[in-house]
């Protein structure tokens, strides 16, 4: 398959040269086709410190439709859904936008930007975005607060597994 | 009167009855009702005058085939083509970057071609014609095949892709997606848009004529004037030109070749007379449960402690509520305990918050009894347009029977067939006129609308009921269905231009706000 050779290529691109602050391997070595990601919140933002896992699902037609990003750690974030689904909303992923000759290097850049600079007037999260745009600090104190609840330890892949956990994890840690 | 007459044209009535059996491609001015239905004696010179007053409602409109479609096109591509200087593929897509508004795109482009160039996705030019090429030491860069040999493919921009890739993703884009006018190079941030003839060299037949269709359907849709008949299987677009900010005043039916009539505002079977908003109001409460909930407020009260919502279901009016326990009078809803036994004579009736809780049963009750009122006539039309259909359907073969036993020829028969048509158009007339009336606030003029609304209901009742005789009988009756069919057609005529006449001068009062042009669902986003 065309897309075999496209994806290993791809993988192998990112596992030896790996964008900053990420690292990236497989969900399981036989499948292609789900990546896993770890994320460290960048530098200069509120999700420093921060380790954040983010699942990159291939479809089958890959690379003539667009992947499907996740977050799977919980991120107080005015692009990503504030829930255990953790959608994001990254416009070279719309269907319109995405090209087949676009890279997943691409895609995993325009996560980290958009951590470093969320995009309030294309929310997700219409209140955490409001909270952006007019009280800056209470969005930091917020987002801080996510990130120690649920960003730090080892990150767990599981979705359902890490909604699970995350609801105990605000006794233990706060 | 000599209106009558008017109403008895050829244009006005035949239209009406046998929609589909006009040879002539132009169809304007089949529904284009004429209004001055009491005609000024002292002008004789206000032909030129009655032309501009009639063009408020004027919804003359014309019906276009696939072929009358491509040829506007073509036309158009070709003008530009001269125009401009510029090759038919680049013409094409510059027509549809300006949704085919030809003066927009000469007058951009005389003023500044490259930007325009760039916008519409045609940036650099060269003129060359598409082809596949074999270019040693080639690598795709979708699927990063590299063997030797490997046939590419790239539009202007020069982004090279093996034809497997580009075919696929045409494919998704054309098949998947449903994408055609704006398929852009599969390069990253690349957004030269793929030609018509570089598609052609690309793509099986069958996805290429797919491409075209979708590519005549942009036509049409970005064109505010020009809406796809609604009949499954009906190829043909109508052009109108009645705006949307003026459906408030105008309902602009329109029939189409193949017979479907409908309403070019919002694309809905035709609902002559009330307009668009009255019926999206309509449908929208029809469908809603909000009935329930009027049924609810009308047959139930709720616990004056509690708020439970208690439907009498005994003949005492001591009621207990089930959750609270509480005790009280289903007559005053006043506390049980103060009423002794003496509940027959209920001596709280009086009291304020009695007769507020009563008010407002009494209130929705009165509100449920009318909606029900024209609901249930709305419905009865609906039910009968379906069993008349019914009819139509058996009338063919009444028709052959007749034309056996009676010894009649075919065209003498036609006077069922046109009855039946009848019968189908003021049904449907009939059922919008309850959905009509029950927004209208009364005045004079509902009497005047009632009163035509009876006539033709009557009249269509009778021609119903003649219709089921059977058919020996039929052939005796023949004369009197004729008339009957014809005064049908003209019942209906009379009412829908009174009723028009009154929508378009504003006089029609409706217990609902009406907004008109301030409900923009104007055309659909496109990608």
């Amino acid at each position: 398959m065309a897309s075999q050779k496209r994806i290993a290529k791809e993988l192998a691109d990112c596992t030896t040269n790996p964008p900053a602050g990420m690292s990236i391997s497989l969900a399981n070595d036989s499948d292609v086709h789900k990546w896993h990601v770890v994320l460290d919140g960048p530098p200069d933002s509120v999700y420093a410190g921060g380790k954040f896992g983010i699942i990159v699902s291939l479809p089958s037609e890959y690379p003539f439709k667009a992947p499907v990003v996740t977050f799977a750690t919980r991120i107080y974030h005015p692009n990503i859904t504030n829930d255990s689904l953790g959608n994001i909303c990254l416009s070279i992923l719309k269907p319109e936008n995405w090209k087949p000759a676009s890279r997943l290097l691409a895609v995993l850049e325009a996560v980290r930007a958009l951590l470093i600079e969320p995009q309030p007037d294309d929310p997700l999260e219409g209140r955490i975005a409001d909270e952006y745009r007019r009280e800056r600090k209470e969005f930091e104190k917020n987002a801080k607060t996510y990130v120690t609840r649920y960003a730090k330890g080892p990150v767990k892949f599981d979705v359902l597994a890490a909604a699970a956990a995350a609801a105990p994890a605000s006794n233990t840690s706060s | 009167m000599d209106s009558d007459d008017d109403f008895m044209s050829p244009v006005s009535s035949e239209d009406d009855i046998l929609p589909d059996d006009s040879d002539n491609d132009d169809m304007s001015g089949a529904e284009d009702f004429d209004f001055d239905d009491e005609p000024d004696p002292d002008l004789g010179m206000s032909k030129d005058f009655e032309r501009k007053k009639k063009v408020a409602y004027d919804i003359s409109f014309k019906v276009f085939q696939p072929t009358d479609i491509q040829r506007q096109q073509d036309e158009l591509v070709n003008e530009v083509n001269m125009i401009l200087d510029i090759s038919k593929e680049e013409a094409a897509i510059l027509l549809r970057h300006f949704r085919w508004n030809k003066e927009r795109l000469i007058e951009d482009y005389m003023d500044r071609p490259h930007q325009v160039l760039e916008a519409a996705g045609l940036a650099q030019t060269a003129a060359r014609l598409p082809r596949l090429e074999t270019i040693p030491g080639f690598v795709c860069d979708i699927c990063c095949e590299d063997e030797e040999g490997l046939q590419s493919f790239a539009i202007k921009c020069g982004h090279r892709y093996c034809v497997d890739c580009y075919r696929q993703y045409l494919f998704q884009k054309i098949r998947e997606e449903g994408e055609a006018a704006r398929i852009q190079c599969p390069s990253d941030g690349c957004n030269l848009i793929i030609d018509a003839r570089s598609l052609d060299l690309l793509v099986t037949a069958d996805l290429a004529d797919r491409y075209h269709e979708l590519l005549t359907r942009t036509y049409v849709e970005d064109k505010d004037c020009l809406k796809w008949c609604p009949a499954p299987d009906c190829q043909n677009a109508i052009e109108c030109g009645v705006k949307k900010k003026d459906l408030d005043k105008v309902v602009p039916t329109v029939s189409c070749l193949c017979g479907h009539r409908f309403c070019f505002g919002c694309i809905l079977n035709d609902h002559q007379p009330a307009p668009c908003e009255l019926v999206k109001k309509w449908l929208k409460k029809c469908a809603d449960d909000s009935e329930t909930a009027n049924w609810i407020s009308a047959n139930t009260k709720e616990c004056p402690k509690c708020n439970s919502t208690i439907e009498k279901n005994g003949g005492c009016n001591h009621m207990t509520c089930r959750k609270c326990k509480h005790e009280f009078c289903w007559m005053c809803m006043g506390l049980w305990s103060e009423h002794g036994t003496s509940w027959y004579s209920c001596n709280r009736f009086e009291e304020k918050s009695g007769t507020d809780a009563r008010d407002a049963q009494a209130k929705s009750r009165v509100s449920l009894e009318r909606y029900l009122h024209y609901y249930n006539r709305y419905a009865n039309h609906e039910q009968s347009a379906r069993l008349d259909k019914n009819i139509y359907i058996k009338t063919e073969q009444k028709m052959v029977q007749l034309q056996k036993e009676s010894g009649m020829s075919w065209i003498e028969v036609q006077y069922l067939n046109a009855a039946s048509q009848a019968l189908q158009t003021c049904r449907q007339t009939l059922m919008w006129t309850y959905a009509f009336a029950f927004y209208l606030a009364r005045n004079n003029l509902t009497e005047i609308f009632e009163d035509n609304q009876k006539d033709l209901e009557m009249a269509v009742e009778a021609l119903s009921g003649m219709f089921e005789k059977p058919v020996s009988e039929l052939s005796n009756v023949k004369v009197e269905m004729l008339d009957k069919t014809s005064y049908c057609n003209k019942r209906r005529v009379i009412l829908l231009e009174d009723t028009a006449q009154n929508l378009a001068e504003g006089l029609w009062t409706f217990n609902v706000e009406l907004t008109g042009a301030a409900a923009p669902s104007g055309p659909s986003a496109r990608r």
